[in-house]
């Protein structure tokens, strides 16, 4: 199964914007189940889309408002939910921040 | 016929789970793995009346399942592996021996108790895959409206199949984090046989049984966890009792009405031998607390020998650690007894819980030995309105005529029928 693990923090988080990964990367290279991923700019530089009657609405930021915005995101493939999930607790942004697994929409 | 019926009936309660569980765990689709189950018992209807009760009913029908989903995932055309895998499945074996191998069922409560599914979603997840109550009962026992429910087990299993939900026991690193939504279910599990929510019976067995059995697996499995063995203690403390709940007339009997030389000694010795064990590790959590309870009163050699006052400080713990209403209520009537009705009456006042017929109940019974015979007709016509077992209703209704006034405007007393 593919999952995106959308690698969230609060304003603190971008302390951690030059860390890297901490040899994660790595490792799930190795391990075969990392299939893309990068991190974001701020969410300030963020433009949200939205399409309403034929017209397209732009607005300055993320779509969410809340304290904890995307900072990266991994798009990983494994086996099940609990691998997923042990691959993302192995993530450092997993201590300071939180990651949202989510699973790939399958037709 | 009746023979048959009776068959089904019972092969429904002690085989369900299983059936479905084994399903489950070969074609990974529960919506697919519940029809199946489901028209197996159908099929057997016919079957069974025709060729006599199968000497296994349980593998009859898990075969019988099995084969239903060959047929459907072969018209669904879906992946050939998946089909293969189906097909090559042997027929089921006997019933394996509860030797603390973890069987089908387990894995099934592991499932259903994942961290990824919100609480309310594990138990009502349980409850209906495992051992088979309706959404309409399982409502009843969470006080939540059926279609809510309906809703939340469709999301539960939606969840699973889309975020790939393993079907598997967790490695043992990640059980405690489990354990209490497990311990959780298995008590409803239990409470649901003890006193069952709806119906004419007022308990049913076989759940109860099952909910045994299942604790002591995972007492087993777990053998350094001091609440899985309070929850086993306490649900063979509360066991224990089972024969004289209900008297020859299929009514309720109250604790201190009962024959207590009907009660089974040797779970009580279990249960109570189980009890030091955990309270040893100093750990004590809420199974151990109620299961210290239900020890007080199964080690009373008569009901005057209860020590209420310690029983009151039990729940006065217990109410402090889960902050439930119902342990409140719980409370109130302990207090009740160790400090007098007005003392519980005080408890009471602060418990607020719409839709339990236990509170005005308790209220009711308070009224009654303080002798204030108008509010606590009031109170047993509330509780009336809300109570949905025939056997509980039928108690109520007594007390109620007990302290309603009779024709001469005098209180009925001594109404109630010898027992």
């Amino acid at each position: 199964m593919q999952y995106m693990l959308l690698i969230c923090g609060g304003p603190e988080a971008a302390e951690h914007a030059e860390d890297g990964c901490e040899g994660w990367s790595e490792e799930m290279a190795e391990r075969g189940v990392l299939r893309g991923g990068a991190g974001l700019r701020p969410p300030h530089e963020a433009t949200t889309v939205r399409v309403r009657s034929d017209e397209v609405l732009l607005s300055d930021g993320p779509f969410a408002e809340s304290r904890e915005q995307v900072g990266g995101f991994c798009l990983i493939e494994c086996g099940n939910l609990d691998e997923a999930v042990e691959i993302a607790s192995k993530h450092p942004a997993a201590t300071y921040g939180s990651i949202e697994v989510r699973p790939i929409w399958q037709p | 016929m009746t023979d048959v019926h009776t068959a089904l009936v019972r092969a429904f309660r002690d085989e369900w789970g299983q059936v479905v569980a084994t399903l489950i765990r070969l074609t990974g689709d529960w919506d697919l793995a519940e029809e199946c189950a489901q028209d197996a018992f159908t099929q057997a209807v016919g079957s069974w009346a025709r060729d006599g009760v199968p000497r296994r009913p349980g593998a009859w029908l898990t075969t019988t399942a099995r084969n239903r989903a060959l047929d459907r995932l072969r018209r669904d055309a879906v992946g050939a592996a998946k089909l293969r895998e189906v097909a090559a499945m042997p027929d089921p074996e006997p019933e394996p021996d509860d030797s603390g191998v973890p069987d089908d069922r387990l894995r099934l409560m592991f499932t259903c108790c994942h961290p990824a599914l919100s609480l309310d979603a594990q138990v009502a997840l349980t409850l209906r895959t495992l051992a088979g109550l309706t959404p309409a009962e399982i409502g009843r026992a969470l006080l939540v409206a059926e279609p809510a429910l309906r809703k939340r087990l469709v999301r539960a299993k939606q969840k699973i199949r889309h975020a790939g939900i393993p079907y598997r026991v967790p490695p043992a690193h990640l059980l405690p984090e489990r354990t209490p939504a497990v311990l959780a279910v298995l008590y409803l599990l239990f409470t649901e046989g003890y006193s069952a929510t709806a119906g004419a019976d007022l308990q049913r067995r076989e759940l109860s049984a099952e909910a045994i059995r299942l604790a002591r697996v995972l007492h087993r499995l777990m053998p350094d966890e001091p609440e899985a063995t309070g929850l086993l203690a306490l649900l063979l403390l509360q066991d224990a009792r089972r024969d004289a709940r209900v008297d020859e007339y299929g009514d309720l009997v109250l604790l201190t009405d009962q024959d207590r030389s009907r009660w089974d000694r040797a779970e009580i010795a279990e249960g109570v031998a189980l009890l030091d064990g955990a309270l040893r590790r100093g750990a004590p959590g809420p199974y151990q607390v109620q299961a210290a309870i239900a020890a007080c009163h199964g080690t009373a050699e008569r009901a005057e020998d209860t020590d209420w006052p310690q029983i009151a400080a039990l729940y006065g713990r217990l109410a402090a650690m889960t902050r439930s209403p119902v342990v409140a209520v719980n409370r109130a009537v302990a207090v009740g007894m160790a400090s007098g009705p007005e003392a519980g009456l005080r408890v009471l006042s602060d418990v607020d819980l719409p839709g339990y017929h236990l509170l005005p109940a308790t209220r009711a019974d308070l009224l009654r030995r303080l002798g204030r015979h108008d509010e606590a007709a009031r109170a047993y016509r509330d509780a009336l309105e809300l109570v949905t077992t025939e056997t509980e209703r039928r108690f109520l209704s007594r007390r109620l005529a007990e302290v309603e006034p009779g024709p001469g405007g005098q209180p009925a007393a001594g109404r109630s029928r010898p027992t």
